[in-house]
């Protein structure tokens, strides 16, 4: 069915196999706004995780718990409600049996994403059969680098400049690196991405990946939020540019153009594609390759460039392969330069379909699995894609993607011929 | 009529904690499927969050302020529903809590009938309109309900429960009230008569058990159940499938009271109910049998007959001494006076406890071994004067060790923890570092005495020593102590892991660290203390064997076993004086007797044909078999060891005398200083003897029937304690 053997376990008997990993399914708790006012103020962190897992479970009733073989469940600040290894106490807290391990995990905005690399790449090695992958930031519980100690040798040894802890002064850098783009492309970058989502919203997309969460806050009673509390839809260009730009006087980035602080969770259940046959778990995404890659801390949105290039080098594919992209808007800047570079428009239809972060929200280590709900859900929806990228930057410089491919294409699980641009890339 | 009819009512409790009742409009989901889509909605469902805005420890109840708000609240729904804005309504309440029930406190101060009746009747408009808003009601039990808050969710049309939800209950009947807003009437026909009867009639008078969620599922008392994590999600996802028609309930329990086979299967569980009944309380309060009556009422009423009957009869027990007798017992005694021992010293005062020390190795020694190693997990050394001793009583532990294993109660780790800390030594060396060393060695002074002063040799001076002795003199054994003020009488009550109650007893010389200490102890032990000075028999023994004195003299005297024996069936205690005597032990029972005797003088006859019996080692005055068989009978050659006067007494003669001689000896023990007031003796006969609460303990009890006026010129408690106000 594909390149990769899935002839079974490794051993030291005999040559290595890899296996085939795909997505089985993800959902996401709706976003919140973070602060006293968010519809998760008062809620715990460790609880909207809980909620995602036991949907999954819900959702795929021919999967016994007991078969999960890890939890990996990302955060940010790992202390307080996202403390105490979060993946194994959401675990035991979801009802999973006591047997099922679990871990935390951080490469901050990518936190998710790399959850679900780290523990494809288990079931790729024959570690796992079945894993639980997801992520999950309170902002309000838990304000952006909040209780960080960062070494002074940062500053005196000039190793990254101080601003670049500040993830909007970098967005401000990746604007004066290209003069390009600028605050205008940014703001209509930013409505498009509101518009997207609202039309998503009224056509259904969005809902079925959401799991329901009940809140209780003094003085209201319960209530049970099913939708994301970020969008502000009909948000307009002449809205955006009376925005302020707290980074830089007369700067270019604005509350509009980014995306919020945001309180959420997400996770998805990955298999080797042999348990998926053996549990009949559907498969809507099968995974293809992935990369890692750094920047300067710097410019640290333009982290999705590189580690795109590494993932499609490792997958044998070009940017002409993919069909779909879902990046992480944690800004506009740090998306136009991902499409400059590739010399994608800023209104293809291939990128961010349902819109973007900006519109929906950005809980740090959650997002990554957002971004694979979306993508597997608009596989489903056009089989005509082979395949699509997952992909984000992250701070402190980094950028990470995730190659899939989609089971409903006519071609799905046969080789493909290794891309044109790809071979003038290795020969380069 | 509205809620806000009662008003009037409403502004008598200008203080009322008031349960607020919030409502939040969700859109449901569609039902079927996994989309949450909007537009898809079959509607809008309005959720009522009970909520007093108080964290855990203070659960939410139901006063007339918070009746009236609910009832306005549920009015409001009313009309939107008729107006189609909404599709269901959901209550729900804070975290643990439905609702805990009607506010105790304040229907205890009803004491005008009239007022009674109304917050009855308040309690039915409320509820009639959440039965009746036009649009399906939805009760989510998330956790407690009991009484008035079970009854909101039986008074809906559907009901979820959480598996996390523990006390489900109506306990009115151990209240001293009925199940009258609507319980009595609902209940049996949602789960059939005899279930029923074991959620209003068994499960109170059984030291007031409550159901678990998974308990009131099976029962029928819920429709769905779902768990905690996402409980009020699910729940809310199910009565969207409700209202759309894709999931429709079974009831497999329930019934059409009209049916012919249920009108006889209501009929047995009645006569059934009747009967635990009187074998429970010797039907010495009302309110079961008030139970049962309506019950047995209402199958052929209309609920809005079974309505006014429920309030009638409320309003009458509101007024009755069961009722404000037990509502002083469980609400002042047991729920709050227990938890702060009157008398015991600052806590921060006591000392660490981290090996413990028990002379002797009997069935007292052996229990008490159990106790502390279960409950504390601090090392226990068990020791007497040769090795077959020792190993007899270190295996009684291990063996009760295998059994609570064998049951499932602990776990095999628990197990093995338990087993090891429990060991046993012919030397009292073993105590050089034990910080508690508690006797259970024969009941004698000389040989307390020498135990004491072998164990002082050997243990440090800090350690604290401690008498289990019934009877004998804390102060005489502390005598000739090198440290008198490290020891404290620690009373436990038979059998020792069941019985709540401790009697901490203070000699003259204890100090307040040792007495912190042993009240520190008994906390861990999870045991209520009561501090008592050194007096003979302390407070339980002293006052049970004055009864039974008194019983047992009316028998000598020549009044007929029967007779006397049934005597005090109108106080509803646990058993009769014979069976207590038996149970006790006839030679204990004479021991302690003795010893008050030598105390006292005659308040404390002892009997002559009752030695008799312990001569021949007559173990029971009663033939067992007989009165297991319901037709106690004393053999013959019981009888013929005995010898009587003839000066017989009725019944009612017996109970007035014991009435009397209760009165008199609980008013010398207040006035030796014994315990600290009548709410300790109440407390001591609640924890320690199990006599009823709606006696109030004893002293309530006591005043109402008049004794107290009788024998002391004044009652124990002022008027409203636990009667009507003066």
């Amino acid at each position: 069915m594909s390149q990769a053997s899935s002839s079974g376990k490794a051993s030291s008997a005999g040559p290595r196999t890899v296996r085939d990993v795909v997505f089985v399914d993800g959902v996401r708790t709706p976003f919140g706004r973070a602060g006293e006012k968010g519809i998760y103020a008062g809620t715990r962190a460790d609880d909207l995780v809980v909620k995602c897992i036991r949907e999954l479970l819900r959702r795929n009733p021919s999967l016994p718990a007991g078969r999960i073989d890890e939890v990996a469940i990302a955060a940010t600040t790992q202390t307080g409600d996202q403390g105490l290894t979060i993946g194994r106490t959401a675990a035991l807290l979801a009802g999973l049996p006591r047997t099922v391990p679990g871990f935390a995990i951080d490469r901050m905005c990518a936190g998710a994403m790399t959850a679900v690399t780290t523990t494809a790449s288990g079931i790729g090695f024959g570690a796992y059969d079945v894993v639980i992958a997801g992520g999950v930031e309170h902002m309000g519980n838990h304000p952006m680098g909040a209780g960080a100690d960062p070494n002074p040798r940062f500053m005196s040894e000039r190793i990254v400049d101080p601003a670049a802890l500040n993830m909007g002064n970098t967005a401000e850098n990746l604007h004066d690196r290209f003069p390009a783009i600028t605050k205008d492309r940014a703001d209509a970058y930013a409505v498009a991405s509101q518009d997207k989502l609202a039309a998503a919203y009224s056509n259904g997309q969005i809902q079925p990946d959401l799991v329901p969460v009940a809140t209780m806050k003094p003085g209201q009673g319960w209530t049970v939020n099913t939708v994301d509390e970020p969008p502000r839809p009909g948000t307009s260009l002449q809205d955006l540019a009376a925005l302020k730009t707290p980074f830089r006087a007369h700067g270019r980035v604005t509350a509009g153009n980014a995306a919020g602080l945001n309180d959420g969770a997400t996770a998805a259940l990955l298999a080797s594609a042999d348990a998926a046959a053996e549990l009949g778990l559907p498969v809507r995404m099968r995974l293809v390759s992935y990369a890692f890659a750094g920047v300067e801390p710097e410019v640290m949105g333009i982290g999705p460039v590189p580690a795109t290039e590494k993932a499609l080098k490792n997958a044998g594919l070009g940017i002409e392969d993919i069909g779909l992209v879902e990046i992480n808007e944690a800004f506009a800047v740090q998306v136009l330069s991902f499409l400059d570079h590739f010399g994608i428009a800023d209104d293809d239809p291939r990128v961010n379909r349902y819109g973007g972060a900006i519109a929906v929200g950005h809980p740090l280590a959650s997002s990554g699995v957002r971004l694979m709900n979306q993508l597997a859900r608009q596989f489903e929806e056009d089989p005509s894609v082979r395949f699509g990228l997952t992909t984000m930057c992250i701070g402190l410089g980094m950028g990470a993607s995730v190659i899939w491919e989609n089971p409903h294409h006519a071609e799905y699980g046969t080789a493909y011929p290794e891309s044109a641009t790809t071979q003038t890339g290795a020969q380069a | 009529m509205s809620a806000a009819d009662f008003r009037k009512l409403a502004d008598l409790f200008p203080d009322e904690t008031v349960t607020h009742s919030y409502v939040q409009d969700i859109a449901l989901p569609a039902a079927g499927g996994k989309t949450t889509d909007g537009k898809d909605s079959p509607g809008t469902f309005a959720l009522i969050t009970l909520d007093n805005g108080l964290d855990h420890s203070k659960p939410t109840t139901l006063g007339p302020n918070t009746l009236i708000e609910l009832g306005t609240v549920l009015e409001g729904l009313k009309e939107r529903a008729a107006r189609g804005e909404i599709a269901g309504v959901g209550v729900t309440g804070k975290p643990y809590f439905l609702v805990a029930g009607a506010d105790l406190s304040a229907v205890k101060s009803l004491h005008n009938r009239e007022h009674g009746l109304w917050m009855a009747q308040l309690g039915h408009e409320v509820y009639s309109t959440l039965a009746d808003l036009g649009v399906p009601s939805f009760a989510f039990i998330n956790g407690l309900a009991l009484g008035g808050g079970l009854e909101i969710a039986l008074q809906s049309t559907y009901r979820t429960v959480s598996t996390g939800a523990g006390a489900l209950g109506l306990p009115e009947a151990f209240l001293g009230l009925i199940p009258g807003w609507g319980g009595v009437y609902i209940l049996p026909r949602l789960i059939g008569p005899e279930n029923a009867l074991k959620v209003m009639i068994e499960n109170p008078l059984s030291n007031n058990r409550t159901l678990t969620g998974p308990q009131a599922f099976e029962l029928g008392v819920a429709d769905a159940i779902f768990e905690p994590a996402d409980f009020v999600e699910q729940s809310v996802a199910w009565a969207a499938k409700v209202i759309t028609g894709a999931v429709t309930p079974e009831r497999a329990r329930a019934v059409d009271p009209a049916a012919p086979e249920v009108s006889a299967r209501w009929a047995d569980a009645l006569a059934a109910g009747r009967a635990f009944v009187e074998a429970k309380t010797s039907n010495a309060s009302p309110a079961p049998a008030k139970v049962l009556d309506v019950m047995e009422a209402n199958r052929t009423l209309t609920q809005a007959e079974s309505a006014e009957l429920e309030c009638e009869t409320l309003a009458d027990l509101m007024q009755t001494h069961e009722f404000r007798s037990t509502v002083y017992a469980f609400l002042d005694l047991v729920q709050r006076r227990s938890k702060r021992p009157a008398g015991a010293p600052d806590r921060t005062l006591a000392r660490p406890v981290a090996k413990i020390g028990v002379v002797g190795a009997g069935l007292m020694a052996g229990q008490l071994a159990l106790l502390f190693a279960r409950q504390l997990k601090v090392p226990v050394v068990m020791t007497d004067i040769d090795q077959a001793r020792v190993d007899k009583g270190v295996g009684y532990v291990r063996a009760e060790v295998d059994k609570l294993l064998a049951k499932g109660r602990i776990s095999p780790d628990a197990a093995n923890r338990t087993r090891a800390l429990v060991t046993g030594s012919v030397s009292r060396e073993a105590f050089a570092d034990a910080d508690f060393v508690i006797e259970a060695v024969f009941e004698e002074l000389s040989v307390k005495k020498q135990v004491f002063k072998e164990v002082e040799a050997v243990v440090s001076p800090d350690c604290i020593l401690a008498t289990n002795t019934s009877s004998l003199s804390v102060t005489a054994m502390a005598e000739d102590l090198q440290h008198p003020e490290r020891l404290v009488g620690f009373h436990f009550f038979n059998p020792v892991a069941v019985m709540p109650l401790l009697e901490i007893v203070r000699a003259p010389r204890t100090d307040d660290a040792v007495l912190a200490t042993a009240f520190e102890l008994a906390k861990g032990l999870r045991k209520s203390a009561v501090l008592v000075k050194d007096a003979p028999a302390f407070v339980v023994n002293r006052i049970l064997l004055r009864l039974m004195g008194e019983v047992t003299a009316a028998f000598d005297e020549g009044t007929p076993a029967g007779v006397a024996d049934n005597a005090l069936r109108p106080m509803g205690l646990p058993m009769t004086p014979f069976v207590l005597g038996a149970m006790v032990g006839l030679p204990v029972a004479q021991h302690v007797q003795e010893s008050l005797h030598a105390a006292f003088g005659e308040r404390f006859p002892v009997s002559q044909n009752l030695q008799k019996l312990i001569d021949n080692g007559v173990k029971s005055l009663w033939d067992p078999a007989s009165q297991q068989a319901g037709k106690p009978v004393i053999p013959a050659e019981t009888l013929a060891l005995m010898s009587f006067g003839n000066t017989p007494s009725t019944g009612e003669e017996v109970l007035r005398r014991t009435q009397d001689a209760l009165a008199e000896e609980i008013g010398l023990m207040l006035a030796e200083g014994v315990v600290a007031g009548p709410e300790e003796i109440d407390l001591c006969l609640i924890l320690g003897a199990g006599w009823p609460m709606f006696l109030g303990g004893i002293t309530p009890y006591l005043d109402r029937v008049g004794a107290s006026e009788r024998v002391n010129g004044r009652t124990f408690q002022a008027a409203g304690v636990a009667s009507e106000p003066a």
